[in-house]
């Protein structure tokens, strides 16, 4: 996890065109680190030396080699990179919601809600492959994110695996779900679609317009892009976390509400 | 050794007697409760292993068709072997394939039949309890041939592609590189399934599954490579989630040599149901006791979800509770790798400092386990460098507070599967520290009613207040105090009430007429 930190002001304009910085403005040095699958020898090191150079470093200079095990090496090589990095042509790919710590999470919903907020979710069909779910819903979480169960404002209802939708629809409406999450891994003859599409019809009629709760789906095999289709409101796929799940909620539920 | 820390004994004493109290109903519910895994894991005792050509093991259809019939109040080894004995398949397997496409009648059987079908299914099941025997004895022979590891705390490595045969050069090459102990994590997800997978198997997430196939194909590795290296590796893997039962005997038939076993960890973290998990808990720290294993329990995980320092009492409860909850199945004190983190925010000031007084409590409260002691994760942000400083004062304090077993901490914490480099820098630190400061529990004395000393009675305290609330917790439907207290939330967050969670659907009250011959001989420590 990396953590993004507000920079600080800076006292002096950047200029366009940047070096990396090791001690001195434009001295272009950086540092990196690697293992070659070949015994320690002059020759590794020579081989290390050789790929330094491919990868633009000019002069570089070898300061660790260290044999692990008969069969690799590693190395610590510091060097000048001869590239230059225009600012002009980085371009941000923005997500459309920002991403919120657990306790900013928590705090949105308090504050635009005054309660819970309600997440039921559910693996439906026949799918049995909860791990999707799970990984986003059970405080175990994923990838060292805590899942939605870990956030004191959100109220999860995990229904488990091969759910109807009409149970599904039933304790959405029970719960008074503010979102409805639903994982699809078993794909055979577009399963997750057909499910996908019979989920939102089902939601669809049982609740008035507008009144829907946010309908999200997750799962390693739909394309990005195709939420409208299926008539959901949003798609995750692989490796998505619980922690863009949750802020993604607050996005859509609090921010939104907080607009309207 | 003098103890480090003056900790008042009747507050120790109290703190043991508020966890017996806590844990003693709980027990009774498990006595008097089965469950399908228990049941499946009764079966592989007996020898029954294999799966349909869709996977399903037939340990599964035959519990299956025998709870569909006659229930499994009475046990499904009694209806099991009276169907053998009047002839409806030549042996356990066939009968099980049978069953599975409803050509078996089962039936309970009464007086005379019913104590010879019992006999009978003791005579099956002795058979499996006797292979774990015989494979404790061959683990005995092989430590004494080749030796223990020369230092402690012992060094624990985690190997996890997801492939079985990649697994296996890992983990002979981390052998290699100085890990006393393998653990092969598994796919994720596998702790929710109600059925253990089979063979060898090439695909996981994240991890790779348990089968006894793969258990069979590690450890015959890691002889190897224990024969190569004159120093004996032991394999760890994880008896949890819905088949624990299962996983715990197939580690006893295949010897391995540690299994992580919480009492709580899944129905806290993975929502299984409170009496499934106690019932299943019990089961299997009963075959870990026969089996000579060395449990690993999970308290590292209250720290990851809570404040580290705010909840480390917590840690402290369920080291009592597991304490309880092992000694009553019939572990001894070196098969109890209790839990502990490196977890305080590093930010913190004195947070070294606390660290040590909490991993001194545990090592003074528990002076004969051997403890486990759990590298920080929370804390690891991507920068690699300070996480491998943060390592290395987690392995400072590991060297200080004479820790059984260290799982060694990687730098690629919350960042990437670690390198090759990764792992070889992370053993280094350790034998750094280890050989730099390995002496100084000799020249380390907190001194009396220092910050320390301070520390760890305080937590101490919180611990018996804790456990003191817990045996006076109640709810409506009359539970047990420990189960109210789990469904109020006292633990790591998480309500978790005992009539909700997975499995429950494959909990049993015992009728009277209950017979389980593994539990009979486990209990017994018979053989026959």
């Amino acid at each position: 996890m990396t953590t993004v930190e507000n920079e600080a002001t800076s006292a002096r304009p950047t200029p366009d065109i940047v070096r990396p910085y090791g001690d001195t403005t434009g001295d272009g040095m950086v540092q990196v680190s690697f293992t070659l699958p070949v015994p320690h020898d002059k020759r590794a090191e020579g081989a290390a030396l050789q790929l330094a150079a491919k990868m633009g470093l000019d002069p570089a200079l070898l300061v660790h080699a260290k044999a692990m095990g008969p069969d690799f090496t590693f190395f610590v090589v510091y060097g000048r990179v001869n590239h230059l990095v225009d600012l002009r042509q980085v371009e941000v790919v923005e997500r459309e919601f920002p991403l919120l710590s657990p306790k900013e999470v928590n705090r949105a919903i308090k504050s635009a809600l005054r309660r819970k907020l309600v997440v039921v979710g559910a693996c439906i069909g026949t799918d049995a492959h909860t791990v999707g779910i799970d990984a986003i819903l059970n405080i175990k979480g994923f990838a060292g994110e805590k899942g939605l169960e870990y956030y004191n404002e959100i109220k999860v209802v995990n229904l488990g695996a091969q759910v109807l939708v009409p149970e599904l629809v039933a304790r959405a409406r029970a719960e008074k779900a503010d979102a409805v999450m639903v994982s699809q891994v078993v794909t055979q003859k577009d399963a997750h679609i057909h499910n996908t599409t019979t989920m939102s019809a089902a939601f669809r009629e049982a609740y008035p317009a507008g009144k829907v709760p946010l309908l999200v789906v997750g799962g390693p095999r739909f394309e990005e892009g195709t939420a409208q289709r299926l008539g959901v409101d949003r798609i995750f796929g692989r490796g998505t976390t619980p922690g863009e799940v949750a802020s993604y909620l607050v996005h859509a539920l609090v921010d939104s509400k907080e607009k309207r | 050794m003098k103890p480090l820390l003056e900790l008042d004994p009747t507050v120790v004493r109290k703190a043991r007697s508020l966890a017996r109290k806590a844990g003693q109903p709980v027990v009774k519910l498990a006595q008097s409760h089965t469950t399908v895994s228990v049941e499946r894991a009764t079966l592989r005792l007996a020898g029954l292993s294999g799966a349909d050509h869709e996977r399903v093991p037939w340990v599964n259809h035959l519990v299956d068709q025998v709870r569909d019939q006659v229930g499994l109040e009475h046990g499904v080894t009694t209806p099991v072997f009276d169907a053998l004995r009047r002839g409806e398949a030549e042996d356990l397997l066939t009968l099980a394939q049978k069953a599975a496409s409803g050509s078996v009648s089962f039936r309970l059987p009464e007086g005379r039949e019913a104590t010879r079908a019992q006999a009978t299914a003791r005579r099956e099941v002795s058979r499996g309890i006797r292979t774990i025997d015989k494979q404790r004895t061959t683990r005995d022979r092989l430590v004494k041939r080749h030796g223990d590891p020369e230092q402690r705390p012992w060094i624990y490595l985690i190997v996890a592609t997801g492939d079985i045969y990649e697994d296996i050069p890992q983990a002979q090459a981390a052998a290699r590189e100085g890990a006393d102990v393998i653990a092969v994590i598994r796919s994720t997800g596998q702790s929710l399934l109600d059925y253990v997978p089979e063979g060898a198997t090439r695909e996981g997430y994240a991890g790779t599954y348990a089968t006894q196939e793969n258990f069979r194909l590690m450890r015959a590795a890691l002889d190897e490579t224990s024969k190569e290296l004159g120093r004996y590796i032991r394999l760890t893997n994880y008896a949890s989630g819905l088949c624990m039962p299962e996983i715990a005997t197939l580690a006893g038939l295949e010897r391995l040599d540690m299994m992580l076993n919480d009492s709580m960890y899944g129905i806290l973290f993975r929502d299984i149901n409170p009496i499934r998990t106690f019932v299943d808990q019990r089961f299997s720290r009963q075959i870990h006791a026969r089996a000579g294993i060395i449990i690993n329990t999970g308290e590292d995980n209250y720290l990851t979800t809570a404040d580290a320092v705010e909840a480390a009492h917590t840690v402290t409860v369920s080291q009592l509770l597991n304490e309880y909850f092992a000694k009553e199945a019939g572990l001894e004190d070196w098969q109890l790798g209790l839990g502990h983190a490196f977890e305080i925010n590093p930010d913190l000031p004195d947070s070294f400092r606390m660290e040590l007084a909490h991993a001194l409590l545990a090592r003074q409260l528990f002076p004969d386990a051997p403890l486990k002691w759990m590298p920080p994760t929370k804390h690891m942000t991507g920068d690699i460098f300070r996480g491998y400083l943060l390592d290395g004062f987690f392995n400072l304090v590991g060297a200080m507070t004479g820790q059984g077993i260290l799982l060694v901490g990687m730098m690629t914490e919350a960042v990437v599967t670690p390198f090759l480099s990764d792992r070889d820098l992370a053993l280094q630190n350790v034998r750094y520290v280890m050989n730099a400061a390995g002496g100084l529990t000799e020249d380390f004395h907190p001194p009396r009613d220092g910050f320390i000393q301070t520390r760890a009675r305080q937590v101490l305290s919180e611990a018996v207040d804790l456990l003191d609330t817990i045996v006076h917790d109640s709810d409506s439907a009359g539970d047990p105090p420990l189960l109210a207290a789990i469904a109020d939330g006292t633990f790591g967050l998480m309500k978790r009430p005992a009539n909700a969670g997975k499995g429950l659907d494959g909990v049993v009250r015992r009728a009277p007429g209950y017979d389980n011959p593994a539990t009979t001989l486990l209990e017994t420590g018979e053989t026959r």
